[in-house]
């Protein structure tokens, strides 16, 4: 998924998404790191529970909202940090 | 305790994208104390976004157009004297002019007696069934998926919509190393072919036009123009994408046969419309105007808005493109500069002339691209009643439609009503399909009128708004007509 021939990333961090490590390259948003490894879904809608994940990308839909130290962030405009610590608590798995 | 006082400049210009930069690079020019804002980390907005900071390109790796005049961009506005400040976002505007933003510390004041309005676009999706899948993301934000955070958006892609945004993921994917499963096309080849005569003043676009076709043919990618989207199927994510052949507004024929195409990621987008939020806010008119995105900030040829010393630049001022954006940036400035007093009138004409020039060099393709993009009914009005259209309130289209046949005449109404467009989103993502369905129901886009813009522009962190900063410091606009 990542792209690889045309730029070096930036250093590689680890972040925890619901525990679990996940690693991912200084640079990067949260939903850039999430893609990358496999995790479309990040919320559950409020009403139907459908499973929803990243829309607009650039940061208006609200989509891909991510808790981060209980701090609601849309996870496409949100840069990853070593140690980040991600629940995906609306995503009812 | 009091707050202190906001910082005064002579004009601040809010996005930092071609019009904004290109605008506070002139200012600066003129001799105004001016200040640039953008909730990016740097200046480009969204088709000259750069590389993140910590991204470097590779050896040998030649920068692509839009890298490069994004870089001259940068360079012009960091050789200027304009005060440029990222990572802030304007959440609030009062008239006078005060811009609140929120940055990295908290909340800042600022103050202006010239305001410029360069904030860009959001995309246009028109809802589907099935468009709310994990895996189905917008066309533009797969633009910087692709040239700023490099990754693909999915391992098998079908691209689908309008614009040249289509050519743009199309390729970007192709070059990437991805795999594009269909091109799915709302135009036709005819309607592409009228953007040739318009096109014949820009060489870049016609070198853009034969790399597109070269990756395309390389790559193997099947094209169905005259073509839309008509289900997105899971289960849980985006698994088949099932097109159909429509008419040119849009809607799929009659017992048209439906193709299923096995995709993991589907970019779709129906063109850009500009954003007007801030300029709604402040109480400036608003035109309805399809061949420009929609509703645009009534404008002179300077880019003077309905309000005194506001002004509006960029695709947020009509979809017109990035060379468009930049030109009517620079003039805008100029006509701030002018009305300030800080410009005499025969200097002003004198520094405007020249861009005029080149700004009528490029309306002729600004404008075919626009129509290219523009909203076609058909797409909303055939949508199953059970779609979602909302996708912040979970509303369906026929918790909308029941709205309007119990009287919801107005966009506004319908809001209260259904609570659709009063979600996080607030509006953005469903706007233009409730629109689009109410016009076919009251008549036209002016009778259904535009949702009435509320700070905050888009939701901040209220705990960010702490310290000495109060409620009370907020001097509220007047009410917009709605
Ligand atoms: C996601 C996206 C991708 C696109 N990609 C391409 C492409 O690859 N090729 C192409 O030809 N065209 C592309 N376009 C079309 C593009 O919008 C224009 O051609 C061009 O960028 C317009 O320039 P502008 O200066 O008017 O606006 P923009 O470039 O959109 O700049 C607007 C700026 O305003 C800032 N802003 C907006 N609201 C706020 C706020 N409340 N607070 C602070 N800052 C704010 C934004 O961060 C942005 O930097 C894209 C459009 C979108 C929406």
């Amino acid at each position: 998924m990542r792209i690889e021939n045309a730029v070096a990333r930036g250093r590689p961090v680890t972040i925890h998404v619901d525990g679990t490590p996940v690693g991912a390259f200084a640079g990067e948003s949260i939903a850039t790191a999430l893609l990358a490894a496999g995790i479309r879904r990040l919320r559950e809608s409020p009403r139907a529970r459908e499973p929803r994940g990243m829309f607009c990308a650039m940061g208006a839909c609200q989509e891909c909202v991510v808790r981060v130290d209980g701090r609601a962030v849309t996870a496409c405009t949100e840069p990853v940090r070593d140690g980040l610590s991600i629940s995906l608590v609306d995503a009812g798995r | 305790m009091t707050a202190p006082g906001p910082e005064r400049f002579d004009l601040i210009v809010i996005g930092a994208g071609p019009a904004g930069a290109s605008a506070a690079t002139e200012a600066d020019r003129a001799g105004l104390r001016v200040l640039l804002l953008d909730e990016q980390p740097a200046a480009g907005g969204q088709i000259y976004r750069p590389l993140p900071a910590e991204f470097s390109p590779r050896e040998g790796r030649a920068p692509g157009p839009d890298l490069r005049a994004g870089a001259a961009l940068r360079a012009a506005l960091a050789g200027s004297g304009a005060e440029a400040r990222f990572r802030r976002r304007v959440w609030h505007l009062a008239r006078g002019f005060s811009v609140f933003a929120l940055g990295p510390d908290g909340v800042e004041r600022y103050a202006a007696p010239a305001l410029l309005v360069a904030a860009g676009t959001h995309e246009r999706v028109i809802a589907f069934p099935g468009w709310t899948l994990p895996g189905v993301i917008g066309l533009a934000g797969a633009t910087v998926l692709l040239k700023s955070q490099q990754v693909l958006p999915g391992e098998r892609v079908v691209v689908a919509g309008a614009g040249p945004l289509l050519g743009a993921v199309a390729a970007g994917i192709l070059k990437g190393g991805g795999r594009v499963v269909a091109c799915v096309d709302l135009a036709s080849p005819a309607e592409w072919m009228r953007l040739a005569p318009a096109a014949g003043l820009r060489p870049d676009l016609w070198g853009q036009a034969a790399g597109w076709t070269a990756a395309f043919l390389r790559g193997r990618v099947p094209l169905y123009p005259r073509h839309a989207v008509v289900e997105a199927r899971g289960p849980g994510r985006v698994a088949e994408v099932c097109i159909a052949p429509v008419g040119g507004d849009g809607a799929p024929r009659a017992d048209a046969p439906v193709r299923v195409l096995r995709a993991d990621s589907l970019c779709v987008g129906h063109g850009l419309v500009p954003a007007t939020e801030m300029t709604r806010a402040l109480g400036a008119e608003h035109l309805y105007r399809p061949d420009e995105g929609g509703w645009i900030a009534r404008r002179d040829a300077c880019l003077r808005t309905s309000v005194e010393r506001l002004y509006v630049a960029g695709d947020g001022a009509g979809i017109a493109g990035a060379v468009p954006a930049a030109l009517r940036g620079r003039l805008a400035a100029l006509a701030a500069a002018r009305d300030l007093g800080r410009l005499a009138e025969a200097e002003f004409a004198r520094k405007a002339a020249p861009v005029r020039r080149r700004l009528a060099r490029t309306a002729a393709f600004g404008a075919a691209v626009a129509r290219l993009m523009a909203l076609r009914p058909g797409l909303a009005r055939t949508v199953s009643r059970d779609t979602l259209v909302c996708r912040c309130e979970d509303l369906t289209r026929a918790e909308i439609e029941d709205a309007i046949g119990e009287g919801a005449r107005e966009i506004n109404q319908l809001k209260s009503w259904t609570r659709c467009g009063m979600g996080p989103c607030q509006g953005r993502m469903c706007g233009e399909t409730v629109a689009s369905l109410m016009a076919a129901r009251v008549g036209s886009r002016e009778a259904v009128g535009q949702w009435t813009a509320r700070p905050p522009f888009r939701p901040v962190d209220f705990e960010a708004l702490t310290g000495d900063f109060t409620y009370d410091h907020l001097p509220f606009p007047p009410t917009a007509p709605a």
